[in-house]
């Protein structure tokens, strides 16, 4: 029976469309996952070192298993949101003649071979050659390695058996920040107690059995959860959650482009991937705290207007390169319905206008770096408005890849084509140069009211571009359509 | 009303429509009927300004479809769940739509009160969204949704497929009456030969993308379909 399973998997993974995907897309992620293995497997490997180096008297052994508390409770916290027990995937099996035993077992089991039990194994392994090379007793190590292999399995079952509930996840984020707190302000060594337990897993490796028991209890508590509900109405039901609907009155005083900007707000509100890069954006606020706590740049750097554009513009870029993508799931009830194209471009623009304004006020308190940061993320803005807004509507015109709005946005290329690299060129690109040129040659206040003044006549011409812009998105229409519906890009 | 010249539409040289000349008078109810890939989306695509003709045109109203925009306020359609908002109840679908077409929320729900029937109490108030109501509700919810704003034309493709009975019988009524008593265009598509020789006063058969039938409706035309669909059609083409 397995045998079939793994075949199916095996065509499933390589006949999925996101495996058709453009080459440059497909170089690009795996560029990403080999870098994140990679920079675990350096971490896992330079950590004897650094540890030792910091902490001279302990051994770096003894200080891993005291991290290690930190590191299953962060690793849980991580899977609570991105890992899902993939049961949907048995539902075509139910009509046929399979044991709903065996069917458990293979959702259990294709379990083990997930991403995220590869980070530990692509952490320690590294770290346990070291060991070896070190003098470290190799049976000890090797059978303290399988401890934590067990650990990472038994925290992957455990996770299927806390199931999304917020409870659980606010109990592990308590005793998360508990131990830290615990720690670091001397109340009581707890991670040197539990570094403790772990380091017996080496020094006496027969507990290695009480680790593998643990694996199996999580396992058999899972099975025997799932085994009695593998119904279409219980496990294999998805959950539709009640609406919570409002007529959002305040958007009627926006006249013409109130319907539009109604459908928008819904729009990022209802869909995880829209939703999720809201709150990445406003998290990306703090993205200017790394260049500006670090000296090498100075407070005139063109290197600041980098990222005074990202941070105020970071939902205008995010956002706004996959317009009209968003709406790709009905767009051609859009373009037969009775829609000027323009409204519909304006409350676009106008979405993205009141995020760089709400982006800029988020970026006031980087005035503790000195006036020019202010001055820079000021000017940055209004050349946001003015300029990339426009240019990213431009470049939206040639997106004719399909979104679906279900799918989550954590690594999500859905959408993505060459058109979102090279837009980065020019809403950059322009910017710094300029802003290096003037600085350079006449002065650091001449490149800011130059900025700021692009931007100001931007804004100003910004109904002569939209017009520009919406004639540009009806003569295209027919691709787009068609590219629309293309499910598979 | 409508009236098609020479249309044609080609893929990679394959011809998919090819319509040499097609009236269609107002108020008529207009049936399409034909196999899989007979080209009854496809014409329904392009009266919708959907794709691009290879040849000819579409006039609509006096009005060039591939021309001009104005098509747009007296035309209405349903062609599939993609014309759908997903994330939107099916209250707000209707709304959105009716400001689209310059009808206030009263006269939106003035609409949808002589509707109440044909919903049968499972897609107003559901508090759940487009995306999670079942095939033939979602139907319901976008059929309706192309009764909105007093249309002149209105477009139907496979309007009866995942539909209840009761549901079915409901719809033919409306569409009749619609024709009949309010003067607008109705253009339906279909698998059932007898929902189209119910509903509809005149029924086109298309066959390999060409005009193959064109019946008045009477009582022998479902006969005459079903002579037609069950004998070898490639050799009457």
């Amino acid at each position: 029976m397995f045998k079939h399973f793994t075949k199916l998997q095996w065509q499933s993974f390589f006949r999925s469309s996101s495996l058709g995907k453009t080459l440059g897309v497909k170089i690009l992620m795996g560029f990403f996952a080999i870098y994140m293995l990679a920079s675990l497997a350096m971490g896992g490997a330079g950590i004897f070192f650094m540890l030792q180096k910091v902490f001279p008297d302990i051994d770096p052994l003894v200080s891993v298993n005291r991290f290690l508390v930190y590191w299953i409770l962060a690793e849980l916290f991580l899977r609570y949101f991105m890992q899902k027990l993939p049961v949907m995937d048995i539902k075509p099996f139910l009509s046929l003649p399979i044991k709903k035993s065996s069917l458990t077992h293979y959702v259990l089991a294709r379990s083990t071979v997930s991403f995220y039990n590869l980070l530990s194994v692509f952490f320690f392994v590294p770290f346990c050659i070291v060991l070896l090379t070190k003098g470290y007793p190799a049976l000890n190590v090797s059978l303290w390695f399988l401890s934590i292999v067990a650990i990472t399995l038994s925290i992957n079952y455990i996770n299927f058996i806390i199931n999304k509930n917020d409870k659980a996840l606010i109990l592990v984020g308590a005793l998360l920040l508990g131990c830290y707190a615990l720690d670091r302000f001397d109340i009581y060594p707890i991670t040197e107690h539990i570094g403790n337990l772990f380091y017996t897993l080496y020094e006496n490796p027969v507990w290695l059995i009480l680790t593998v028991l643990f694996v199996g209890c999580t396992y058999y508590i899972n099975y025997n959860y799932l085994r009695n509900r593998i119904f279409l109405d219980t496990t294999l039901k998805k959950k539709t959650k009640q609406v919570v609907a409002s007529d959002m009155k305040w958007t009627r005083r926006l006249g013409h482009i109130a319907p539009f900007l109604q459908l928008d707000l819904k729009l990022i509100w209802r869909n995880k991937r829209t939703k999720t890069q809201v709150f990445l954006s406003l998290a990306m606020i703090l993205y200017g705290l790394v260049f500006y706590t670090m000296d090498d740049f100075g407070s005139t750097s063109p290197m600041l207007v980098f990222v005074g554009i990202f941070m105020t513009g970071i939902f205008l870029m995010n956002f706004g390169q996959f317009i009209p993508a968003w709406d790709s799931e009905y767009y051609s009830m859009m373009m037969s319905q009775n829609i000027p194209l323009r409204n519909y471009l304006e409350s676009k623009a106008g979405l993205i206008y009141v995020s760089i304004v709400v982006m800029f006020l988020l970026s006031v308190p980087y005035v503790y770096f000195g006036w020019e940061a202010l001055a820079i993320n000021f000017s940055c803005a209004l050349y946001n408005l003015g300029v990339n807004v426009p240019i990213i509507l431009f470049f939206g015109s040639m997106n004719k890849k399909r979104i679906d709005l279900g799918k989550s946005a954590v690594a999500n290329m859905q959408g993505v084509s060459a058109v979102q690299f090279l837009v980065g060129i020019p809403l950059f690109g322009i910017p710094m140069i300029l802003f290096t040129v003037l600085n350079y040659w006449v002065s650091f206040q001449v490149a800011i009211i130059t900025l700021s003044a692009l931007g100001v006549v931007g804004f100003a011409l910004r109904n002569n571009l939209l017009d520009m812009i919406t004639r540009l998105y009806r003569n295209k229409k027919y691709r787009m359509i068609a590219g629309f519906k293309e499910k598979n890009s | 009303m409508i009236s098609v010249q020479n249309l044609t539409k080609n893929y990679s040289g394959q011809i998919v429509l090819n319509l040499e000349s097609l009236e269609i008078p107002k108020g008529q109810s207009f049936g399409l009927v034909g196999n899989n890939g007979a080209g009854k989306t496809t014409f329904f695509s392009l009266l919708l300004d959907l794709i691009q003709p290879t040849t000819g045109h579409i006039i609509s109203n006096e009005i060039r479809v591939d021309q001009s925009e104005a098509w747009k306020t007296f035309t209405s359609s349903f062609i599939d769940e993609s014309f759908l908002i997903g994330y939107l109840t099916a209250e707000e679908y209707f709304y959105f739509v009716g400001e689209l077409r310059g009808q206030n929320k009263a006269d939106v729900d003035a609409l949808l009160s002589t509707y109440e029937d044909f919903f049968h109490g499972e897609i107003l108030g559901q508090k759940k969204y487009l995306r999670d109501l079942s095939k033939g509700n979602q139907k319901k919810a976008g059929i309706v949704a192309s009764f909105i704003g007093n249309p002149e034309i209105v477009i139907l493709d496979e309007p009866f497929a995942n539909l209840d009975p009761t549901t079915q019988i409901r719809l033919k009524g409306i569409i009749k009456d619609l024709a009949a008593q309010q003067g607008v265009t109705v253009l339906v598509s279909s698998h059932d030969l007898i929902h189209v020789t119910e509903v509809c006063e005149r029924i086109v058969v298309l066959n390999k993308g060409e005009i193959v039938k064109d019946i008045e409706t009477s009582t022998k035309t479902l006969k005459e379909l079903e002579e037609f669909f069950s004998g070898s059609t490639s050799t009457i083409a």
